[in-house]
């Protein structure tokens, strides 16, 4: 049994469908099939979908506007002239989620973006490099990871906040800081990752081959090795928008993050709490769809983990 | 272990405590805004007074240098004197950091004590029904943050059922069992809340580290020996899997202060996170910073310990 337990475990039985293949397949083609073995993830895929296509055209769907203030509907509970109820004001909170979520969902992928960036860029450097440079950049990884990070993150915001804001306006400015502050403190993973790739990699063969034809050390990592990356990477990059989720709801929920008029998930939470026993929907729903995000995101990440892995027997 | 690994180890904890401390120190130093802002716009002020204060101070002085005296001065634990409360930060801190330590320990022990057994028993029978629902749990327990687990149990236990108290008291009032029993009870909340937090990466973790372990040439030659199933797990699988753990639970330690922060602001709790959050919201800086200090020194030490006692459980490791 030892062999053929995939790494990944949230995958189906092993051995339940060793489809016999006759057609040749391309790469793209094989990795759907293998991720569509991957129930929980497939189910991820379409919970995902549906919040992301309800926070990019939900204000479509449903025109209330986020901040029409009716105080005769305070607090009031979930019906049908507002689906997820109402908080003290008597804003409509399905609304105002459709709002907040766009800014929850575009902080993950920037700060990701930013992640990967560097992560990328430390790893490839470390992983070609070699010899002093890799070891500092390896001892710089390592320090990173032990930074206490929300304090670092609250510290940062606290002193830079007021300059920024001030350059870029008030959510630009937040934005840029959270975004960035973010994305500066998650690489190491992926730089990790990535160098431990590229250390292997650089003894192949075709890497070899590609030397031996002249290619400049550059040709050879952008042409030969990174593309071989580009899997794990992808994975890492999924999980990492999971967590800028997470960090930014976190700061947001210790009213430390967006102004109150920006309300990203965090931000509703944070303002809900004060009403669990009059309102709980004001606290339930936009925590339901971090949760639901994160969720489906790491089941996601799951998925694409076996898909991107032909070698993996499942 | 010998006491030239122990030597070796905790050299090599100064240069990670100098880089961290040296991070924190530029964010200090790249941050915006001249203490002497005011003066420099004050007409009745001469410019070689200011430059005379500013030599006082040091500000003149090398960067390189500035950072050493910094750092020596943060390490003596003279951390300034807290705006709002008007205390010595030094003391404000360590009224606060038991009550933290105490929290996160607790929840750290009973993460361990369930999530090492169930990682346990759900490597032994992969992809069982108990390691399905075992898997999912801690799936669930990942995505679910610490905010939103702390809110649903308020809603659930204080505002629906009425068993607990939401708010923690600082000194809570009666006397022996009373008193003991009204301490379990506002705890249990902010503690199983962290120890989800922590515990469900601990149940992949330990699951995938014994499936490493498991699949081994000596464990097959243990069972082939005649050994009994439960014997060979515990002697020969479990003590080699675990050794691993240690290292991801102190790895762990810098999102778990995070949890802390959280949780503790949420049940409010009067431990270092909500001492941070209020300095933040108060514009008190000299608690700010020496909270966040204090922070990377905790997560220092905890590695080199961790490292120390892998060192101990894993005689290899000298060899290197």
């Amino acid at each position: 049994m030892a062999g053929s337990t995939p790494a990944s475990i949230s995958a189906d039985l092993p051995g339940a469908a060793a489809e016999a293949q006759t057609k040749p397949v391309s790469r793209a083609l094989d990795a759907w099939r293998r991720f569509r073995r991957h129930r929980l993830a497939v189910v991820g895929l379409v919970v995902l979908s549906i919040i992301v296509f309800g926070v990019v055209f939900g204000k479509l769907l449903w025109p209330l506007s986020m901040s029409s203030i009716d105080f005769s509907a305070s607090l009031a509970p979930p019906s049908l002239a507002h689906p997820f109820g109402t908080d003290d004001l008597g804003h409509d909170l399905l609304a105002r989620m459709i709002f907040g979520g766009r800014i929850s969902l575009a902080v993950g992928l920037a700060a990701m973006l930013i992640a990967v960036g560097l992560g990328v860029l430390v790893g490839a450097v470390a992983g070609t490099a070699g010899g002093r440079i890799d070891t500092f950049l390896m001892w710089l990884t390592d320090l990173f990871l032990a930074l206490p990070q929300l304090p670092l993150l609250l510290l940062i915001i606290y002193l830079f906040r007021n300059t920024l804001v001030h350059f870029f306006g008030e959510e630009g400015g937040i934005f840029l800081i959270v975004v960035v502050v973010i994305g500066a403190l998650r690489w190491m993973s992926i730089a990790r990752l990535v160098r431990a790739q590229f250390f292997s990699l650089r003894e192949k063969e075709f890497v070899e081959a590609a030397r031996a034809l002249g290619a400049s050390r550059l040709r050879e990592v952008i042409h030969h090795m990174l593309p071989n990356t580009i899997g794990p990477i992808i994975v890492a990059a999924t999980i990492e928008i999971a967590n800028a989720i997470i960090a930014e709801s976190t700061l947001s929920f210790l009213g430390l993050g967006f102004p109150p008029d920006v309300p990203t998930w965090g931000r509703l939470l944070y303002d809900g709490r004060n009403y669990l026993d009059l309102a709980p929907q004001w606290a339930i729903f936009p925590g339901m769809a971090i949760f639901l995000t994160v969720l489906s995101i790491s089941f996601l990440g799951d998925g694409l983990r076996d898909a991107f892995d032909p070698r993996r027997v499942l | 272990m010998s006491r030239a690994y122990l030597f070796r180890r905790t050299l090599i904890a100064i240069p990670s405590l100098l880089g961290i401390s040296a991070i924190i120190f530029s964010i200090l130093a790249a941050a915006p805004g001249d203490p002497f802002g005011q003066l420099v716009t004050n007409p009745n002020v001469p410019p070689a007074v200011i430059a005379q204060l500013r030599a006082s101070l040091g500000l003149n002085q090398p960067i390189y240098l500035r950072y050493f005296h910094w750092l020596i001065a943060m390490l003596h634990g003279q951390w300034g004197f807290s705006f709002t409360s008007r205390m010595d930060v030094a003391t404000l801190i360590m009224q606060r950091l038991p009550v933290t330590l105490a929290v996160l320990g607790s929840a750290e022990v009973i993460a361990v004590l369930i999530a090492v057994p169930v990682g346990i028993l759900a490597a032994v029978k992969p992809y069982s029904l108990f390691d399905q629902i075992a898997n999912t749990f801690a799936y669930v327990g990942f995505a679910l943050p610490t905010f939103f687990t702390g809110i649903l149990a308020i809603l659930l236990f204080s505002v629906r059922l009425h068993w607990l108290p939401f708010v923690f008291q600082d000194h809570v009032s009666g006397t022996g069992w009373v008193w003991i029993w009204k301490e379990v009870k506002q705890s249990i909340m902010p503690i199983m809340v962290l120890a989800l937090f922590q515990g469900a990466p601990l149940v992949r973790f330990v699951r995938s580290s014994m499936l490493d372990v498991i699949r081994l040439d000596y464990v097959t030659t243990a069972r082939a020996k005649g050994i009994g199933k439960r014997r060979v797990l515990m002697r020969h699988v479990v003590r080699n899997g675990l050794i691993p753990v240690v290292t991801l639970v102190a790895l762990q330690l810098p999102g778990v202060f995070g949890g802390a922060i959280v949780t503790e602001q949420i049940f409010r709790v009067p431990g270092m996170g909500s001492l941070l959050i209020s300095a933040l919201l108060e514009n008190d800086t000299p608690v700010i910073m020496a909270i966040t200090f204090v922070f990377a020194i905790l997560v220092i030490v905890f590695n080199l310990i961790a490292d120390l006692l892998y060192g101990w459980l894993d005689p290899r490791i000298n060899l290197r």
